[in-house]
């Protein structure tokens, strides 16, 4: 068991049933798919992010988080026109990350959460605009209100979202 | 060794996952001009596609059929009133239309003339946008229509706004869909009035802007951006959006561009299918010189004046070489106005009949035809005057004076003019034929 910061009580460790773990993901990429074209405001939005960052935190895993990363964010990928890897990567980092956090921390807390989930946003978000730009070539310009506004709006619909999906985890 | 390795597996994994993922985008990116990497990840994006677009098409699909259902069988206040508003919308619209339609025959005669090829949209399909990339940074779109419906990569797409983008991706029933406002979309334009031509690109905001427009330029906010045909993927004329904010500094301008298409918010597009391309008609004109044209269809001097008449008599201002008459609302499939010969020459086999004569003692200019081909194409066209009530309003639109292009001769002649009767005169012009699908012709 790797050092904690938290009482053995709080180090649960949870799985998922394949259905919630192949269909919440898919609904959550469709979300991100479908609703912006209604609701213009949903792009500042990544559903997608948030359920890699609740699944590695749940799951306490670093192996499975990054695969749930990986897998996530190259599905992503594969909707845009763009080369696959760029959301991959960013979240393969983030999956490790979370689940790495979710060892170490008490990750139950709504005040833990958010922080978390905006954390994870700007570093999701950092490393996306890297390797777009860097790699890819795009012309993207980094605008820091802009990503901490979003950090703080993802982080606050992550924390409704995890409460939601905190009824589908099973105790491992 | 395994020591090692074992201490630092979950690093080692993340390390080898995100390496693995480096190497296949940097083959995709290397490779990104070349239909490898196309192949190499469609797998992927085969199965992504196919595992998220049948939700989508079915939300889609209810959200239109419930829609439907209220629309058509329950909420039908206002419906009449609405129907004779649109009647009476029709009416104009047809009269309109003759207009417009004498104006297209005029300018591709004169197209044949100097030997220009021209677009029409010939077929579209109706397709319903389901789904968006999910990233700001991708901005396509996802239509219902695919290959089996006769989808290709390449085909523009179009709204009944204005452009939309280009299809990029073609599976059996779904089709990916570039933006005009991705950044890595290109489109030729050119400006209404100034006919100043331009690159429209978008930036990652999603703005469109128009691309390399050097600062000394006169473009101004508001004027109407164009398809110039330039790009070969959307038939000219199409209409594109509406100048924005100009900034000056530098050796370029920017310009931002207002897309004419709701881009955001898009529910229904067409896909142009089939473009025909009309070639001149080379055998037609050669044996006639453009000079001929022009004397025969000019009005003739009668044998013995006439009283003046009361309507239809015009002043054509120095010459008859006129630039084009801009018609707002450029219906696909119509000719790009270009520099005609003036409104008032009549259909071809039409002999013009001048109600009045032309005075004593003036005299008749005719330009020569020679000038016919050298008519700048950068010429402001000039406005159109508005329709008037009525088919003599019509007439009235057809044998307006028009401004002089720079360069030819003035002349200041007075021409009795015709009264035209384009409806009775003009033959009717060659329109798309039906979509063989059923769905909407241009």
């Amino acid at each position: 068991m790797a050092v904690s910061y938290t009482s053995r009580e709080q180090i649960e460790v949870y799985r998922f049933s394949w259905p919630v773990a192949i269909l919440i993901p898919l609904l959550a990429i469709f979300l991100q798919a479908f609703l912006p074209l209604r609701f213009s405001f949903f792009s500042i939005f990544d559903l997608p992010l948030l359920i890699v960052i609740f699944f590695a935190m749940a799951r306490r895993s670093q192996v499975a988080g990054l695969m749930t990363g990986a897998v996530i964010g190259l599905l992503q990928d594969s909707l845009t026109h763009h080369p696959l890897g760029v959301y991959g990567i960013a979240k393969t980092v983030v999956g490790y990350g979370a689940s790495s956090l979710g060892v170490k921390l008490d990750v139950e807390s709504v005040g833990t959460r958010l922080l978390v989930t905006s954390g994870f946003y700007v570093v999701h978000q950092i490393i996306y605009f890297t390797i777009a730009r860097l790699l890819v070539g795009l012309d993207l310009h980094w605008v820091w209100s802009r990503e901490l506004i979003a950090a703080v709006a993802n982080a606050v619909v992550g924390v409704l979202l995890f409460t939601l999906m905190d009824r589908l985890k099973e105790r491992a | 060794m395994d020591t090692f390795i074992g201490r630092y597996r979950n690093v080692s994994i993340l390390a080898a996952a995100v390496f693995l993922q480096l190497i296949g985008l940097a083959y995709q990116v290397k490779k990104q001009t070349s239909k490898d990497s196309e192949e190499s990840s469609r797998l992927l994006r085969v199965w992504a596609i196919s595992a998220i677009t049948p939700l989508e098409k079915g939300i889609v699909r209810l959200q239109t059929g419930t829609g439907n259902l209220w629309h058509n069988y329950v909420y039908l206040r206002g419906v009449r009133q609405e129907n004779r508003d649109l009647q009476e919308k029709l009416q104009k619209l047809q009269l309109e239309q003759v207009r417009l339609q004498q104006d297209a025959t005029q300018a591709r005669r004169l197209q044949s003339l100097l030997g220009f090829k021209e677009q029409f949209i010939d077929q579209t399909i109706a397709a319903q946008v389901i789904g968006s990339s999910g990233s700001e940074q991708s901005r396509v779109v996802y239509i219902d229509k695919g290959s089996t419906d006769g989808i290709k990569e390449g085909m523009p797409v179009i709204s009944a706004e204005g452009i939309v983008g280009k299809v990029i991706l073609v599976q059996s029933s779904v089709s990916q869909v570039l933006l005009i406002n991705d950044q890595t979309s290109g489109v030729g334009t050119i400006l209404e009035q100034s006919r100043l031509q331009g690159v429209l690109k978008g930036r990652a905001s999603g703005q469109l802007v128009l691309d390399k427009v050097m600062s000394e330029e006169d473009v101004k906010t508001g004027e109407r951006v164009l398809t110039s045909g330039g790009d070969q993927i959307f038939p000219k004329g199409l209409p594109v959006g509406t100048i924005g904010e100009v900034k000056r500094g530098g050796e370029f301008l920017q310009v931002q561009v207002k897309p004419a298409a709701a881009l955001n918010h898009l529910e229904e597009v067409l896909v142009i299918t089939k473009k025909r391309e009309r070639e001149p008609d080379k055998a037609a004109v050669s044996s006639m010189r453009a000079a001929d044209i022009l004397a025969q269809r000019l009005p003739q001097v009668p044998d013995k004046p006439a009283e003046p008449a009361k309507t239809g008599s015009q002043t054509i201002g120095s010459t008859n070489l006129t630039k084009p008459a801009t018609a707002g609302g450029m219906a696909p499939g119509v000719a790009q106005p270009k520099p005609t010969i003036g409104a008032s020459v009549p259909s071809p086999g039409t002999q013009p009949k001048p109600i009045a004569p032309v005075p004593t003692g003036t005299t008749q200019t005719t330009t020569h035809p020679a000038t016919l081909g050298s008519v700048p194409l950068t010429t402001k066209p000039v406005q159109s005057r508005p329709l008037q009530n009525g088919a003599s309003g019509n007439a009235q639109a057809t044998s307006q004076p028009k401004a002089t292009p720079a360069g030819t001769a003035p002349a200041a002649t007075t021409v009795k003019k015709p009264a035209a009767q384009p409806a009775q005169t003009t033959p009717p012009i060659q329109t798309a034929p039906q979509s063989d699908t059923g769905d909407t012709p241009q």
